[in-house]
């Protein structure tokens, strides 16, 4: 990681974190730059206490990072939270009237705005948002003029009025800071790229868009909900059908039924309603109807905290529906990758008829990057698999819905063609569809049709890749994670390398199939393994354990709803490779 | 065997609709009137099997699609309706019919049942409806009187049971009927009613259990069901007759179309997605210049 700059806001719901924080994502994504945010917040709407950390640099950002370079404090919560953060050379911007500042460390710049002697404060509350925002900019080396274009695009819906009083404001804090305050020691870059920026949810829909799907249903439940609304704001435009269900048992079945009717369809929840599919993706694997379905994980069991994030819910899509049956399950590596797994699992769900199961979770589902917009590609390779989507010609032979073939994918036609009529069933059925149990339950018919959709497993693994090892071969740890953790390890990797500790990387994407052979081999010649999983059992060493027979030499474990931030990761290896412990749970030291 | 799949030209006949297997309902069982009163409606409105799919539930009626030639899904105990939606709404050029029992439609799928009817998709639902659980060998069902002995329910029944009429009512149905599986002609009248109607169309159906109900049979039905349209005052168009006469229960029992609205647009109608046709048949990329939009909303 390269040389980054990192903002922290913080305060109440409902005080304005939101607004400021876009500004800045926006001065830096036109600048040029790359940038990670992640809001810490709380399950309230009004209240509580919210932190927001944006991350900038020339290069990707690829997590928060470990600490700020600069702290924006709304309230005197955040002040007394969130100033240990901050290390020589970083800086505090604070209103001076209601917030009191702590102790501070060494080379640290407290910055008193005088609000009340700046601005009207009766009329406009927020006011010392954009006080601070104007003060932190200045100090930033980013000249006046591309704040105030940011700012007329934020608030124009509002009216001139409003645009000029911000503008205005912000000039306040700009100038002021100039004159008062040091300025950074160095100011932030430019380049001459463009990136797009933003949320995995976002990414997930667009991405599910981009791979064709023409069906969305949902029911609201955090942190999913993002998916919902980007596809409710863009389903019309798209000629995506967008529907909000009673329930995600509804919502389930309904993506069913119209992915059935022969299109793509995709529905997104979290872990709760997740458990409510699961009967419904048991329909999709014996009906072998493709769906998609996106579980945002947030920290569980039952309700759990469902503001924070987890990794904790891989067992629940390992085991979810009764029976054996072919699936796939993916976790996205980072918000670009939100985009483009999307168009991949449908591939797969297509070609072998059978449900998709996304583990994203809150971090990324949440979370908002800069992405570079080629990487958004809308035309991805679409392979929809054997579907008859024309009229059949008169023919004498019975068209067999599941018939026996080699691969165990029988080419299936969608309702509404001439010559295809059939009954697909969650019953056992015979190759014509026809219920075993219709007729006389058969022992023989009932295995020949599991081993027929079993048969498909070994073509679900030999169209996805295997995980790959990154950094070099030789290290002297290998790290293993799946999902969300990739950018963190990678970032925890380089502050090892700094401090003399070669680090290498196995991140898994793909769940289902795992490709255990594979993962045994690059295992076995590695020096040391670590397992860093966002959960409490680790529950990707329980599965690889259970898949590979490998067991880890150590662990580094995560479950407090916060998501790990790169120290957590390296001090974890320093003790385990001093031999202190086999299992690591670092603290969250940031009160969030 | 191998049987023809294509339809020959000609008259729609019932011969196309006979189902690749005999049904397994027991002799006597009210679902066989049930399904030779679908047969029939579809051949009286001439539509072809394979513009047709049936969706069902799971139990004993829930077997429905498995005994009819035409696109059939036999769904989870209870998810027959949002299924069919999902599926109406990703074709809507099929006639999707909907067929469950009791106990699936207002027990385990009640939820879906009374959202499926605001949504005011143009599917028919048809409920076979026995006052009992029958594939599970006779428990009380949501339809059970109070008082009726079952294998659940020892010293009988003591939960008031649904009216599935005033529910549809109240929940937005736009079409509203009863019919009898002991009146084949007025109930495939009733059905033809239901598929042409534009919108939700909901018909409870008594389908008398011969084996496990011995309450409610065809021989107590018979005297005691009256048809609607031999009241000429009768007006379905009023909705708060309609509530009224839905309550009427005992010696006399109405059966006939309650309510039928017909100047609610249905979903398909109203969703501008589907201006440009079926979903299934729109292109699987979105326009590049809508793409290129949705990028630059982000930069």
């Amino acid at each position: 990681m390269s040389e980054t700059f990192a903002i922290g806001i913080g305060g109440a719901a409902g005080q304005g974190v939101a607004t400021p924080g876009d500004i800045f994502a926006m001065i830096f994504s036109r600048r040029g730059l790359h940038l990670n945010a992640y809001n810490a917040y709380q399950s309230i709407i009004r209240g509580g206490h919210t932190f927001l950390t944006i991350r900038t640099g020339i290069e990707p950002v690829e997590c928060m990072g470990d600490g700020i370079d600069l702290l924006i404090p709304l309230n005197q919560d955040t002040m007394d939270r969130h100033l240990r953060l901050l290390t020589t050379g970083g800086a505090c911007i604070y209103n001076a009237d209601t917030i009191k500042p702590g102790a501070a460390a060494d080379g640290v710049q407290l910055c008193a705005l005088p609000v009340s002697k700046m601005a009207d404060i009766t009329r406009n509350k927020v006011a010392q948002n954009t006080l601070a925002l104007g003060a932190a900019l200045s100090m930033m080396g980013v000249g006046f003029q591309s704040l105030e274009s940011v700012i007329a695009g934020q608030f124009g819906r509002k009216g001139e009025a409003v645009v000029k009083e911000n503008v205005d404001l912000a000039r306040t804090g700009y100038e002021y800071a100039t004159a008062n305050f040091k300025p950074f020691a160095r100011p932030l870059p430019m380049t001459e790229k463009r990136y797009a920026v933003l949320s995995g949810n976002a990414a997930m829909a667009m991405g599910g868009a981009a791979a064709g799907v023409k069906f969305y249903c949902a029911y609201p439940m955090s942190p999913s909900t993002g998916v919902l609304h980007w596809m409710a704001g863009h389903g019309r435009k798209a000629g995506i059908m967008v529907r909000q269900m009673e329930d995600e048992i509804g919502v389930i079945n309904m993506a069913i039924g119209a992915a059935h009717a022969g299109v793509r369809s995709m529905c997104a929840t979290s872990g709760g309603g997740f458990a409510l599919m699961t009967e419904g993706l048991g329909l999709s694997a014996m009906a072998e109807i493709p769906v998609v379905a996106i579980n945002c994980m947030r920290a569980g069991p039952s309700t759990g905290v469902p503001t924070k994030t987890e990794q904790g819910d891989l067992w629940q899509a390992l085991g979810a529906a009764f029976g054996d049956f072919p699936r796939v399950i993916a976790a996205p590596l980072n918000i670009g990758d939100c985009f483009t797994l999307m168009a991949e699992i449908f591939n797969v769900t297509d070609r072998f008829q059978c449900p998709g199961i996304v583990l994203c979770d809150l971090l990324l589902s949440e979370g908002r990057l800069s992405v570079d917009p080629k990487l958004l590609d809308f035309i991805p390779e679409i392979d929809r698999g054997e579907l008859i989507t024309t009229n059949g010609d008169f023919h004498e032979e019975e068209y067999l819905r599941y018939k026996f073939t080699e691969s165990g994918v029988s080419p299936r036609a969608i309702p509404g063609l001439l010559g295809y009529t059939h009954t697909v069933a969650s019953d056992e059925h015979e190759e014509n569809g026809v219920l075993i149990s219709d007729e006389y339950t058969n022992a023989g018919k009932r295995r020949a049709m599991m081993d027929k959709r079993m048969r498909k497993v070994a073509g679900i693994e030999a169209m996805v890749p295997p995980p790959v090892l990154e950094g070099p071969q030789d290290a002297q740890v290998t790290l293993v994670g799946w999902g969300s953790t990739d950018g963190t390890i990678r970032e925890a990797r380089a502050r090892l390398a700094e401090q003399g500790i070669t680090a290498n990387q196995l991140q898994i994407r793909w769940l289902v199939p795992l490709h255990g052979d594979a993962i045994l081999k690059i295992l076995r010649a590695a020096k040391h393994t670590i397992l860093v999983e966002n959960n409490y059992s680790g529950q990707f060493a329980r599965y690889l354990r259970s898949e590979t027979s490998f067991v880890a030499d150590g662990h580094i474990r995560k479950y407090d709803g916060e998501p790990f931030m790169p120290h957590h990761i390296a001090e974890g290896v320093r003790e385990q490779l001093s031999g202190s412990t086999t299992l690591s749970v670092p603290t969250h030291e940031v009160m969030v | 065997m191998a049987t023809l799949n294509i339809v020959a030209p000609g008259p729609i006949a019932m011969a196309d609709f006979k189902g690749k297997v005999d049904p397994d309902w027991c002799p006597g069982c009210g679902d066989f009137g049930v399904l030779a009163a679908v047969q029939k409606a579809l051949v009286e409105l001439q539509i072809p099997n394979h513009r047709v799919a049936t969706v069902s539930g799971i139990g004993c009626s829930s077997n429905f699609p498995g005994f009819i030639n035409t696109y059939g899904m036999h769904t989870l105990h209870g998810r027959s309706l949002p299924v069919a939606s999902g599926l109406k709404l990703a074709n809507h050029e099929l006639t999707v019919l909907v067929t469950g029992g009791d106990g699936d439609g207002f027990g385990i799928g009640c939820g879906h049942f009374v959202h499926a009817m605001r949504r005011n998709i143009n599917l028919t639902y048809l409920v076979l409806d026995n006052q009992i659980y029958g594939l599970t060998t006779g428990q009380t069902s949501p339809t059970s009187r109070i008082g009726m002995k079952t294998k659940s329910n020892p010293y009988g029944n003591e939960d008031a049971p649904v009216n599935p009429l005033t529910l549809a009512l109240s929940a937005g149905a736009t079409f509203v009927a009863r019919g009898f599986s002991g009146d084949q002609k007025h109930l495939t009248e009733l059905i033809k009613q239901a598929i042409q109607h534009k919108g939700f169309s909901f018909l409870d159906i008594f389908s008398p259990c011969v084996t496990y109900n011995k309450d409610n049979t065809f021989q107590w039905f018979r005297p005691r069901v009256k048809k609607l349209e031999d009241n000429a005052e009768y007006d379905a168009t009023n909705w708060v007759a309609a509530m009224e006469k839905a309550t009427v229960w005992g010696d006399e029992i109405p059966i006939g179309k309650f309510y039928e609205s017909t100047d609610i647009p249905s979903l398909e109608e109203t969703e501008p997605v589907l201006d440009a046709g079926p979903l299934i048949n729109h292109e699987l990329h979105i326009p590049p210049d809508v793409a290129k939009k949705f990028v630059e909303e982000l930069m």
